[in-house]
């Protein structure tokens, strides 16, 4: 039944994108087709999603299927069901909040293609959560990269757009051949690429187990936005329409996340050493991303780097979770996996809320320069206070949901420190004290985000002839904020729901599951607080506001009698600061000045980009190199058709060898 | 127990302005004036709030939510801390993690605030504002982590409760280390000399008061209220450190407790009259100084 329910959406969902296909110049029927094949789709797949985590029973699906030594299996376990809901959650908001974002565009283009490749992405996402064959995930895991590329470059004329794509696809590839290397081996290693095969691995000597590993931690963390193998994200999101940035950073990079999980699940328990090298990667990789999205001029560039800063957040806790299950806390473990998941959940709601606002934003003021921006919330009266919410939540801050999966982490990391003794209690509370600092910066990247865009003046003509959002895209922003508050209010109840997968991940952990649960109630209740004492002394100054003279003027400006918007600070001033004082010279951005000189001084000029350090100090280097390497090999092109031919008979004759003498039907001796 | 929490929150809502009043006190003793009556900062809130509202044009509601929850949040941290023996009337465990937050939340809103004016100098003090946080939060965080090595729990009450006495005999280093630099923590966080001046309103060095300018009246009186409660909030933290004194009496306690924060004051006050305020580059480096030293408590407490 729970099947049933699933594979009816995927159904929807995929009848949608055809639908939107076929409508050829309709755009507004293309986008209709999509986002109501997309809601339909969804609300399917949460009946069955919610019915795996909250019924308890897994769900399967096993058909023939023509491909050599491949069934169409799939499965629907409490692990795929908490990252199929977050999906459900967020895709059919993006679809209709799509089908506002792209209206104007479809007064001049076609649209089909773009939401044939939306429902398609999808659908191969939900498919790539349920798959369990090593084959079927492969293929949706490989389509869903192409898809998902052909939506970032939607805009492929503007300037940047392409090389972000490509840069995109190159990466997508990258680690999808460690992943294919990765289940070629355990495919060996077990003797079938299904999954149920997979829990032969558990045998693996610590070798062969460490190579699936790092392979998988190198194929999906390019995926999930894992540092070091980030270097896409940051221009792939701002390249991408909105409601795609929105569904990548909410939950496509989250397949890699999940792509992880299931291979732990795979593999013998791993010695502390990797868990706590994972845990480290992640609160380095958040540490670097947070502290560049400080600097960056595009609202969804700084976006972008907070996702990368959030999923390293995330890694963090797993890693932290695989080191306390080693060393044999399973309920210091189970804050650590607990931590992980529901920031999983939290993330996707507060990120897309973000990067549907910062579309509006762009939208409406017809810019993604902060420093052009200034002054919207009160011309985007809705985007703006939306985006302030998403920014508190996503800050940490109580009473909204960021705090609730930090919080568990925290309380994981100190009763780890308290609880071992040596370096083991000390690197424990290290990263307590390096995810303060991550709070703490990412409290300034959202001040400044939020205050530069949304409040004082416009700072150009564009935003001052700002206009709010049409209802299509408000409407799918606020259960997502609803969301925010949702948890934040009642984390109990997200934990609830997670508890069967935390308890997949971590055996022995339900008893501190419910005390962390109890607890969470107490955080909640100070939430709860919180707001009633700020409405009660809200109102005190509301009351006292109305029985005083209210003058208006302008701002003080010092006795300055003639203030201009130019004067006030800009998003690159407010970030100077932290660039100069809190950050190495390596990870500032590049700054180029010309300052008046002479005594008849041109225009001074200031002008800075930051470019991602590890693409362009390492990646990008290393590509350069290898190409100059690859013209040696330039002689194999010779341009003549019967050389190719020949090419391919000699691979053929090759093949066909092999093949024999590996199977060993054929013996020339 | 209601006792209790009634007694806390009349010790917090009525005495925290006390504390800036015998601060001025201090520093007008230090440079051999007589100074303003102690009671002066009661008077000065009762006249901002019998004053009236200018507001600038281009702010939102942004703006009043500034004032609004820089009141909020510390009421409502002081009821997971406890306040001398005192024990807090909410406390569950990693309590200790929601209070650091809750002053993250009141640096959000008060930062907002100042940038909702557009003004260029509320802007540059939101930015030194944040920034410096950035060094303060983890050795606030670090300073609890070194306090929950020694106590069994991680609720506040757990943490500050009266097993520190003892503690200091075995551990008296790191207690030592610690509270200096939640010395340090206290200083910038209430906008403290040496490095901020609570009194200068235009000069390129400040930090807080530069950010709230543009509020003016009882909103402007919300503020500097709210200014005086966390200064005796996070008092109450170092002061209990200081003096983990429990008499079992009540009203004892609550008398021990407003001591302890006068001597606070009284420190706070010395501290402002001996020293200059720092030049603005210096600033990180102390705080990363500070870190360091808190990131040293906590392996000596390992040890």
């Amino acid at each position: 039944m729970t099947m049933t329910w699933f594979l009816g959406g995927l159904g929807a969902i995929v009848l949608g994108g055809v639908g939107s296909l076929l409508s050829g110049r309709r755009a507004h029927l293309a986008s209709a087709f999509a986002a109501v094949g997309t809601v339909l789709g969804a609300g399917a797949g949460l009946v069955a999603a919610f019915g795996v985590l909250l019924g308890g029973a897994t769900a399967h699906l096993d058909a023939p299927w023509a491909v050599p030594g491949g069934r169409l299996t799939l499965t629907i376990d409490p692990l795929a069901a908490g990252f199929l809901i977050p999906l459900f959650v967020l895709a059919p908001l993006c679809a209709v909040y799509g089908a506002g974002y792209l209206a104007p565009a479809g007064r001049t283009r076609r649209l089909g293609a773009h939401w044939f490749f939306f429902c398609g992405l999808v659908a191969l996402m939900a498919l790539v959560l349920t798959a369990a064959g090593g084959l079927l995930f492969l293929a949706a895991w490989e389509l869903m990269t192409i898809t998902s590329f052909f939506l970032v470059a939607f805009d492929h004329q503007r300037p940047g757009v392409a090389r972000a794509a490509w840069l995109y696809l190159a990466a997508g590839h990258l680690g999808g051949a460690c992943l294919l290397a990765m289940f070629l081996l355990a495919g060996h290693w077990s003797g079938g690429l299904d999954f149920t095969r997979f829990s032969a691995l558990a045998g693996l000597d610590a070798k062969p187990a460490l190579l699936l590993f790092g392979l998988a931690l190198a194929g999906f963390g390019a995926k999930a936005g894992l540092f070091p193998f980030h270097v896409w994200l940051p221009d792939a999101h701002p390249a991408a329409p909105s409601h795609v940035s929105a569904l990548m950073s909410g939950i496509m990079v989250k397949t890699g996340i999940y792509g992880v999980l299931r291979v732990v699940t795979w593999l013998p328990p791993p010695p502390p050493g990797w868990g706590m090298s994972l845990a480290l990667l992640g609160i380095v990789g958040a540490v670097y991303a947070i502290a560049l999205a400080i600097v960056q001029d595009d609202i969804k560039r700084a976006l972008a780097y907070s996702t990368i800063e959030n999923v390293g957040l995330i890694f963090m806790g797993l890693g932290f979770g695989l080191w306390a299950a080693a060393i044999g806390e399973p309920a210091i473990a189970a804050l650590g996996f607990a931590g992980a998941l529901l920031h999983v959940w939290n993330h996707t709601l507060f990120k897309g809320l973000l990067f549907l606002a910062a579309g509006s934003l762009a939208h409406g003021a017809g810019t993604r320069e902060l420093d052009r921006m200034g002054g919207l919330l009160r011309r985007l009266p809705f985007s703006g206070a939306l985006l302030i919410g998403g920014s508190m939540a996503i800050t940490a801050l109580p009473p909204l949901n960021g705090l609730v999966g930090e919080w568990l982490l925290y309380l994981g990391l100190l009763r780890a420190g308290r609880a071992a003794d040596g370096l083991t209690g000390l690197l424990p509370l290290l990263i307590a004290a390096a995810l303060a600092v991550t709070g703490a910066l990412a409290l300034v990247a959202f001040t400044r985000l939020a205050g530069t865009a949304l409040l004082g003046q416009p700072r150009s003509e564009c935003a001052a002839n700002a206009h709010e959002a049409p209802w299509l895209m408000l409407a799918p922003m606020f259960p997502l904020l609803f969301g925010c508050l949702l948890i934040g209010a009642w984390p109990q109840l997200a934990l609830r729901a997670l508890q069967p997968v935390i308890a997949a991940l971590a055996p022995g952990s339900l008893p501190a599951l419910a005390e962390a649960g109890h607890e969470l109630g107490g955080v909640a209740g100070v939430a709860w607080l919180l707001v009633a004492v700020a409405a009660l002394t809200g109102l005190v100054a509301v009351v006292m506001a109305r029985r005083r003279p209210l003058t208006r003027d302008a701002t003080w400006g010092c006795g300055y009698s003639a203030p201009t918007p130019r004067m006030s600070y800009t998003a690159s001033g407010y970030a100077e600061l932290a660039q100069r004082s809190l950050m190495p010279a390596w990870l500032r951005p590049e700054v180029r000045r010309s300052g008046p000189r002479g005594p008849f001084p041109h225009v001074a000029r200031l002008w800075q980009r930051s470019l991602d350090p590890v693409l362009h100090r390492f990646f990008e280097p290393l590509a350069w190199r290898l190409g100059d390497r690859a013209v040696r090999l330039r002689w194999l092109q010779q341009g003549r058709l019967p050389i190719y031919l020949l090419y391919m008979f000699v691979a053929c004759a090759v093949l066909i060898v092999w093949s024999l003498f590996v199977s060993g039907d054929w013996n020339p001796l | 127990m209601i006792v209790t929490t009634l007694l806390r929150l009349v010790l917090l809502l009525a005495f925290a302005p006390l504390m800036l009043g015998v601060i001025a006190r201090t520093k007008a003793a230090f440079a051999g004036r007589q100074g303003a009556p102690v009671l002066q900062p009661y008077w000065d809130l009762g006249r901002l709030w019998r004053k009236g509202i200018v507001v600038s044009r281009t702010t939102t509601w942004i703006f009043w939510a500034g004032p609004v929850v820089a009141v909020t949040v510390p009421v409502v941290a002081s009821l997971l801390l406890p306040m001398g023996a005192l024990a807090a009337p909410l406390s569950f465990e990693g309590d200790v993690i929601l209070f650091v937050y809750l002053f993250a939340l009141a640096r959000f809103f008060t930062a907002a605030a100042a940038l909702d004016t557009g003004s260029s100098f509320e802007g540059m003090g939101a930015a030194r504002e944040v920034t410096f946080a950035c060094l303060a939060e983890p050795t606030l965080l670090l300073g609890f982590v070194v306090l929950a090595r020694l106590a069994d729990g991680l609720t506040l009450n757990a943490l500050l409760g009266a097993h520190l006495a003892a503690a200091w005999g075995s551990s008296g280093a790191s207690l030592a280390l610690i509270v200096v630099c939640l010395m340090v923590v206290l200083l910038v966080e209430n906008a403290r000399i040496p490095f901020d001046d609570p009194n200068t309103h235009l000069e390129l060095t400040m930090i807080h008061e530069v950010m709230v300018l543009d509020h003016s009246g009882p909103l402007l009186g919300l503020i500097q209220y709210g200014a005086a409660l966390k200064l005796m909030v996070l008092g109450a933290v170092i002061m209990r450190m200081v003096l983990p004194v429990d008499t079992g009496n009540l009203w004892l306690d609550a008398g021990i407790f407003l001591g302890g924060q006068f001597v606070l004051a009284v420190v706070i006050g010395t501290i402002e009259s001996v020293m200059a305020r720092l030049r603005l580059a210096r600033v990180p480096q102390i705080l990363v100084g500070t870190t360091l030293v808190a990131v040293f408590a906590v392996v000596l407490v390992l040890r």
